[in-house]
């Protein structure tokens, strides 16, 4: 039986431990709070970006001159993941669910014949990826020097990413991350961003008429894609840092309130042998004077 | 007059959305004013200053590139950096006019250097008008 020291000990421990998650909650609560605000921001310009490109491959997308980033290579042999998770831990369940829902769509494309690499962006990912898919994993962008989240971050992916398709590594890229409905529902998600996949609505808004590009729709067609590729991801990026707020904030706070669950039992141990001792003693005393 | 619907966003926010009269785009190859009811349209921006007009008010906003969609539901602006006039910070055009220099004796082939002197130029051109 341990001593009353040692239970001493283990709930000042078990206090400490809930006086840092609960630090670690309110820290998250108040980055989610800005996290939130530049994701939700990021959104109308993504769907803009998404609405008129749409618009344009609807008017341009059968021709034979568009880029192969808007047409794709004409296969879909080579699958290539991009998973976007944080680089963190202590946040629940958000990293796994992320890995998990690209495993099982890797598992899917594989079951078809088809060759599947990871693009991993976030440490934490790549080491649950590596176990299983360690040759597969071509390429890992490590984003904890990063204070903050900038537009220029989401560019240099979608260079080396545009990169490598160029090369032709592979024909299709499904971007994995998690898209951040509120403190407790956070969705891993997939989407497909090269070739981009458009709503077929968007095919018949014009009514028929076609578009005037100033300057020629190649041009523009050459910019505006690598943009959206980066674009996309960068709402990516900003949905798993909100997402990874909340999770992290969810997670503290369970993990505070099992703290606090754990020293209530503690103390209640505490107090008995507390008790038991006392009592055993007076037995003892007493037991020892009615001997005389 | 019918108004326009424009949508005018930036990768961090939404400038603004709304109904207006009319717009004035600085396009690759002209400025150009839209107004309701214009054919479908999509142009690229040069780096430049973009004027929403409405009623008797004009808005003046430092555009640093994106495009421009017209389509029947209105006009998109798709911004890489937008500030409001009053706000643009010189210096920083300074100093972008003075990358975009280095850049251009850095190029190493001709399409690239024209591209570079073009933007320089597009730089230099809203420099000037800042000034005024």
């Amino acid at each position: 039986m341990p001593s009353l020291k040692d239970l001493r000990n283990r709930i000042a421990a078990t206090k400490a431990t809930q006086k840092i998650t609960k630090a670690m909650q309110m820290v998250a609560a108040s980055k989610l709070r800005r996290a939130q605000a530049t994701a939700e921001a990021a959104r109308p310009y993504a769907a803009s970006m998404e609405k008129v490109l749409g618009n344009i491959a609807a008017s341009v997308g059968t021709l034979e001159t568009a880029p192969r980033l808007l047409r794709g290579s004409g296969s879909d042999r080579v699958q290539l993941l991009l998973v976007c998770t944080a680089e963190r831990g202590l946040c629940g369940p958000f990293n796994t669910a992320i890995v998990r829902h690209a495993r099982e769509r890797a598992i899917a494309l594989m079951a078809e014949g088809k060759e599947v690499k990871f693009f991993c962006v976030g440490r934490k990912g790549y080491d649950q990826l590596r176990r299983q898919y360690a040759n597969q994993i071509v390429e890992l962008v490590d984003l904890r020097a990063a204070r903050t989240l900038h537009f220029e971050h989401a560019e240099g992916i979608a260079e080396k990413v545009i990169a490598r398709f160029e090369k032709f590594e592979f024909d299709a890229c499904t971007l994995f991350f998690s898209r951040f409905r509120s403190v407790i529902a956070q969705i891993p998600t997939a989407q497909q961003v090269i070739p981009p996949l458009f709503d077929s609505k968007a095919a018949d808004a014009l009514g028929g008429a076609t578009y005037e590009f100033e300057p020629e729709a190649e041009d523009i067609l050459h910019e505006l894609l690598p943009r959206n590729v980066a674009v996309q991801i960068f709402r990516a990026l900003l949905e798993n840092a909100a997402s990874f707020y909340g999770a992290q904030m969810s997670a503290m706070d369970n993990a505070t309130r099992n703290a606090g669950e754990m020293i209530r039992k503690q103390t209640l141990t505490y107090n008995r042998t507390r008790q038991a001792m006392i009592t055993k003693e007076l037995i003892e005393i007493i037991s020892g004077a009615e001997a005389l | 007059m019918a108004a326009l619907h424009f949508e005018f966003v930036s990768p961090e926010r939404v400038l603004f959305s709304g109904d207006v009269d009319q717009v004035d785009l600085p396009g690759v190859e002209g400025d150009m004013g839209i107004l309701a009811g214009h054919a479908p349209l999509v142009t690229a921006l040069r780096p430049g200053i973009l004027t929403i007009i409405n009623g008797g008010s004009r808005e003046a906003v430092v555009v640093i590139g994106g495009f421009a969609e017209v389509g029947p539901a209105g006009l998109t602006v798709l911004a890489d950096k937008a500030v409001a006039r009053d706000d643009y910070d010189t210096v920083t055009l300074a100093a972008d006019i003075k990358d975009a220099e280095e850049d251009v004796t850095d190029a190493t082939d001709d399409a690239q250097r024209d591209k570079l002197a073009r933007r320089l130029e597009q730089l230099k051109t809203l420099q000037a008008a800042l000034a005024q």
